[in-house]
């Protein structure tokens, strides 16, 4: 019996060395996951608050203010933004910055006093159908409370705030149309920087990089050379995702196709270039895909993909902005659920261009340091 | 261009510093147009930053290098268009084939393609590639892999070509067919930088340096290095012994007092021996110790033992200094 066993003692021991050595398989194995379960039970939070909420309120009067104050009072929305036209309104919602519009209309508060009925228009991004709901359900319980309180004081006999929600874009609350054009960033994401992490560090694992650092290839021709062959894939693999969306999942797109082409360039651009920085420190291909992962599942957990971002703690809110795809998302679910334009997204591809050149810088510097001068 | 009677590489004083750490230190030697230079040393004594230095990698911390007459730190892409690069694994692209890897690196150094088709058929007229054009890199065996990466280093046919343990694991025949090569180019006037392991590989080289961490403490003729006066302490000779049982002999040998080191080569032992004590009373001291000799005869230092001595030179040098 005693043979059986032989060289346990000696092999454990063994191991347990190699276990304690090697930090980032211990880092991966333990940490990884202890981060995940804080991030799912941090961020999923179904009890949805502070939506981005734009304001117009046409009349501005007393009675239009208290209303205004219940719905800020109520938890549920945030309100970033007061407008003064139906343009503006539409305009904060169709580029993002605002789930929910609301519409006070002038005579509001004329209709109170005359014991009218007043009907204030709630404008609501249906592209993500919690929050739509929620928007619904706290919108129409402050009106009829509204209401109810008037009814109690002044003996009215009328229905006074009629809270009149309407769903723009995705009005079925689909849920492909939600989540369809976010896995298009996600997706896309792990295909470009995957492969430009791997086609790097195979040369590394090969030798032929310090080969072609003997040459007289000079860095910007061995990037460029590199990056324009998966920036092709990445655009191939941009438009099948978006063949299978439209004619599979049946997803209208009411945006130009060709904007969210050319958006998709510094997304595209950001991604390859996280692809370099990786390669820069990542010695063989295993260690390549961990480190892949790492920008992977902040693209996944913060990026609005799957959790609405104003729904995140508010660390985690803040870190979302760091996340490039939470910015092509918008992107991406702007263009194709809400017809979005370039003047509402310019800022969003603007972010991701500057994001993709930071990363190129940083990731050509620790290139040089790290790799040619090692 | 280029004078052709300048050396391939002058290296006069270079110094690189990592942080506190002198990887080189004050390394001086110099190339000649046509030399095989042997670059010898173990590893992380300094032989790849030197590589990356004269390359124009690594900027030196300070100090001066010319190759072919360019300097290193004024134009280092200059001195890598003019160059060839071999190194140890030789990086080729295995999912490619040999005419593709020889096309790409033809692509690299900007031949223009009338040029390029001219210069891969004289490389595999040069070394024999023709039958495997078309074959994937990743199939052909160590030795026809070097022979593709050597092809790839030549195409843009530099006068000077750095190999980085071009010979290491691959079969003898390969590297001795490699060397054959080497000394066939080297006819042709072109000027080779080769590290490697092997002594008997440095026993070829027309030239050998020998960095021991961060310094050269030989640089010579593989002649010339074997009679330096530290390999060959006056009042010293030096012997082959070769007895049946060779271990025992060997720790006979160091019984005796005269004898001031011993090494066994296979059934062999070279020993450095005082002079007093010649060839007949070492073989009566050895009988005593009943041990029969074949054969005793003297012998000249291999490069093994210049390099061993040197070292320890250095190191009761450095000691000295220290103290």
């Amino acid at each position: 019996m005693r043979d059986l066993f032989r060289g346990f003692s000696a092999v454990f021991y063994k191991e347990a060395l190699h276990v304690r050595r090697d930090f980032s398989t211990l880092f991966f194995s333990l940490i990884i996951p202890i981060l995940q379960m804080f991030l799912l039970g941090f961020a999923i939070d179904t009890n949805i608050r502070q939506i981005n909420t734009v304001v117009y309120n046409a009349d501005g009067r007393r009675e239009s203010r208290e209303l205004l104050d219940r719905l800020k009072n109520s938890d549920t929305f945030h309100i970033i933004r007061y407008v003064n036209n139906d343009r503006e309104l539409n305009d904060a919602i169709i580029s993002g910055k605002c789930r929910v519009g609301i519409k006070v209309p002038v005579d509001y508060s004329d209709k109170l006093l005359h014991l009218m009925s007043a009907q204030v228009l709630v404008l609501i991004d249906g592209s993500d159908s919690s929050v739509a709901g929620q928007a619904i359900n706290v919108t129409t319980a402050i009106g009829l409370d509204e209401s109810l309180r008037r009814v109690l004081a002044n003996a009215s006999s009328v229905f006074a705030v009629d809270m009149r929600p309407k769903i723009l874009f995705n009005p079925d609350s689909r849920s492909p149309n939600f989540f369809l054009p976010g896995l298009v960033a996600v997706l896309l994401l792990n295909v470009t920087t995957f492969l430009t992490a791997f086609s790097i560090v195979r040369e590394k694992e090969r030798g032929t990089l310090e080969q072609l650092f003997v040459t007289p290839v000079r860095p910007m021709g061995l990037l460029l050379g590199k990056l324009l062959p998966y920036l092709g894939i990445g655009f191939f693999e941009l438009s099948m995702l978006l063949f299978a969306m439209r004619f599979i999942f049946r997803v209208p797109i009411h945006g130009d196709v060709f904007l969210l082409a050319f958006l998709s360039l510094p997304y595209l651009f950001v991604s390859l270039s996280l692809g370099i920085l990786i390669s820069s420190k990542a010695t063989s291909q295993a260690h390549a895909m961990q480190l892949a992962f790492l920008t992977i599942l902040p693209s996944i957990f913060f990026s609005g993909y799957i959790f609405p971002r104003e729904t995140m703690p508010k660390f985690f809110f803040i870190l979302s902005y760091f996340v490039p795809a939470a910015y092509y998302i918008n992107i991406t679910r702007g263009i194709i659920l809400r017809g979005a334009g370039w003047t509402h997204l310019w800022t969003d591809g603007l972010v991701l261009f500057l994001m993709g050149t930071f990363l190129l810088i940083i990731a050509a510097r620790r290139f040089h340091n790290k790799v040619i001068m090692a | 261009m280029t004078d052709s009677n300048q050396p391939a590489i002058t290296a006069s004083h270079l110094v690189r510093s990592f942080g506190d750490f002198t990887a080189v230190n004050d390394v001086s030697f110099r190339v000649e147009k046509g030399d095989i230079f042997g670059f010898l040393g173990p590893n992380g004594s300094g032989k790849t930053t030197v590589i990356k230095m004269l390359t124009g990698l690594l900027p030196l911390t300070s100090g001066n290098a010319a190759v072919q007459g360019i300097d290193v730190r004024r134009d280092p892409e200059g001195v890598r268009e003019i160059i060839g690069y071999m190194s140890q694994n030789f990086s080729l692209y295995t999912d490619l084939t040999v005419n593709e890897n020889l096309t790409f690196y033809g692509r690299i150094y900007g031949l223009s393609p009338g040029r390029l088709r001219q210069r891969i058929d004289e490389i595999v007229q040069l070394n024999g590639l023709g039958p495997y054009l078309n074959r994937l890199a990743a199939q052909l065996s160590g030795g026809w892999k070097q022979r593709l990466a050597l092809g790839c280093a030549m195409l843009h046919e530099p006068q000077l070509i750095f190999l980085d343990e071009p010979t290491a694991g691959i079969d003898p025949v390969a590297r001795r067919q490699l060397w054959d090569l080497l000394f066939d180019l080297s006819g042709r006037g072109i000027t080779f930088f080769v590290t490697t392991h092997y002594m008997d590989e440095a026993e070829r080289c027309s030239h050998v340096g020998y960095i021991y961490f961060g310094k050269v403490i030989a640089d010579g003729t593989p002649d010339a290095l074997r009679e330096l006066p530290e390999v060959n302490p006056p009042g010293t000779y030096r012997v082959e012994i070769t007895a049946p049982h060779v271990t025992s002999a060997l720790r006979a040998t160091r019984t005796i007092s005269a004898i001031r080191s011993t090494t066994i080569y296979g059934q062999s032992i070279h020993a450095l021996i005082d002079d007093h004590l010649d060839l007949d009373h070492l073989r009566a001291q050895l009988l005593k110790k009943d041990i029969v000799v074949a054969e005793i005869r003297p012998l000249a230092p291999s490069l093994e033992d210049v390099f061993v001595e040197l070292t320890s030179h250095h190191l009761a040098a450095q000691e000295a200094s220290r103290a």
